[in-house]
């Protein structure tokens, strides 16, 4: 796609991985590939809200975060594709449900329009600071493509927290609905904040996202208790989304985001 | 007189018009009008509908039911006055031999 505005096409795109000649080291690709399934699973999710959303306005702030996440998505399994000769599209759409990384909380189906504002609250704290911590990655590429979403997941952080306050200082039914929310949700805070298996190997490269924990505990909770709102106390899930291990959400999902691609190969619109 | 942005009740959030300065403007401009349920949604409503493409560096939103409007039926009393009064244009009069520097 050509773009007139220097402003946006000065910063990394799949598209410039895609015609450049880097090539991700094999151990680097496997983290990428974890990294964007993440993202794109959430994108999608978001994308179910088109047209659904409460409001026409909300409609666009859901479908704007949701396009960030894909471009992170599609930089990721673009770079990641690089090492295997493959292209992000079969990274997306030619992957069954185990060959699929990601962790289990972006998964998680929508819910209520609180579910989605819980699932995006956690999910845009994890990865504001994972991706300011790969900002100063020593793969360029993977410091590239996190200095550029950093900016955007900061936006998704305000995003959900002005929902956050406005829902749990709401009404009796906002309140209510956005503590069933976070209830549902929490369980999957747990497996955000495990070790990477894929970035055990990568210093300097990758995140680990343990010490990241720390983070998110000061600021989550505060903020959910300004909100009116209870931390929940609920047993973390069993987790495993890295190793292919899902909850029965993905199926589906994947079913939906995949059929075009498989029964019209090479398609294009 | 009706405010612009009044639906009759139909709207649950109000209508708020939203005025973007570009990178190389000196003032807002009016963009355009949109939903929110207060003052901190709307700037971010606007945000994702109107600076999606690098528009601008400054955003104001102002409460559609906020702003008096001249009244459209009034045009005559208005606006038509003006006309015939070149005197009102700095380009009526003569420049003077005797003023310099003008």
């Amino acid at each position: 796609m050509n773009h007139s505005n220097h402003v946006v096409s000065s910063a990394i795109t799949a598209e410039s991985i895609a015609d450049s000649s880097v090539v991700a080291p094999e151990a680097v690709a496997q983290y990428a590939l974890g990294l964007g399934d993440d993202a794109l699973v959430l994108a999608h999710r978001l994308g179910e809200w088109i047209a659904n959303a409460p409001e026409l306005e909300e409609d666009v702030a859901l479908g704007n975060i949701g396009l960030d996440l894909l471009g992170h998505a599609r930089s990721l399994l673009t770079y990641a594709g690089t090492a295997w000769g493959k292209s992000e599209d079969d990274l997306a759409y030619f992957r069954g449900e185990s060959e699929f990384r990601s962790r289990q909380l972006f998964e998680q189906p929508n819910g209520d329009f609180a579910a989605t504002i819980a699932r995006q609250f956690i999910a845009s704290v994890y990865f504001a600071e994972l991706y300011r911590g790969l900002s100063s990655s020593q793969d360029p590429t993977i410091a590239a493509i996190a200095a550029k979403a950093v900016k955007e997941v900061d936006y998704h952080v305000d995003h959900s927290v002005q929902w956050l306050r406005r829902l749990g200082l709401g009404t009796k039914v906002s309140h209510e609905r956005m503590q069933r929310g976070l209830d549902a949700m929490w369980p999957f805070v747990d497996e955000l904040f495990r070790a990477d298996p894929f970035a055990a190997e990568l210093d300097g490269i990758a995140v680990d996202p343990r010490p990241l924990r720390a983070a998110f505990d000061g600021l989550v909770p505060r903020l959910v208790i300004e909100s009116g709102l209870s931390v929940p106390e609920v047993a973390a899930a069993r987790g495993g989304g890295r190793e292919g291990i899902h909850s029965e959400a993905l199926g589906p999902m994947l079913a939906e985001m995949q059929v075009l691609a498989r029964a019209h190969p090479g398609a294009t619109w | 007189m009706t405010s612009p942005g009044d639906s009759g009740g139909r709207e649950t959030w109000p209508l708020w018009e939203v005025f973007i300065r570009s990178s190389r403007g000196l003032s807002h401009v009016h963009a355009g009008s949109l939903h929110a349920p207060d003052e901190t949604m709307a700037v971010r409503n606007a945000r994702d509908l109107y600076t999606r493409r690098a528009e601008g560096v400054s955003i104001w939103v102002v409460r559609a039911s906020d702003i008096t409007s001249s009244d459209p039926d009034a045009k005559g009393e208005f606006f038509e006055s003006p006309q015939g009064k070149e005197y009102r244009h700095a380009t009526y009069y003569k420049e003077s031999e005797a003023v310099p520097h003008l």
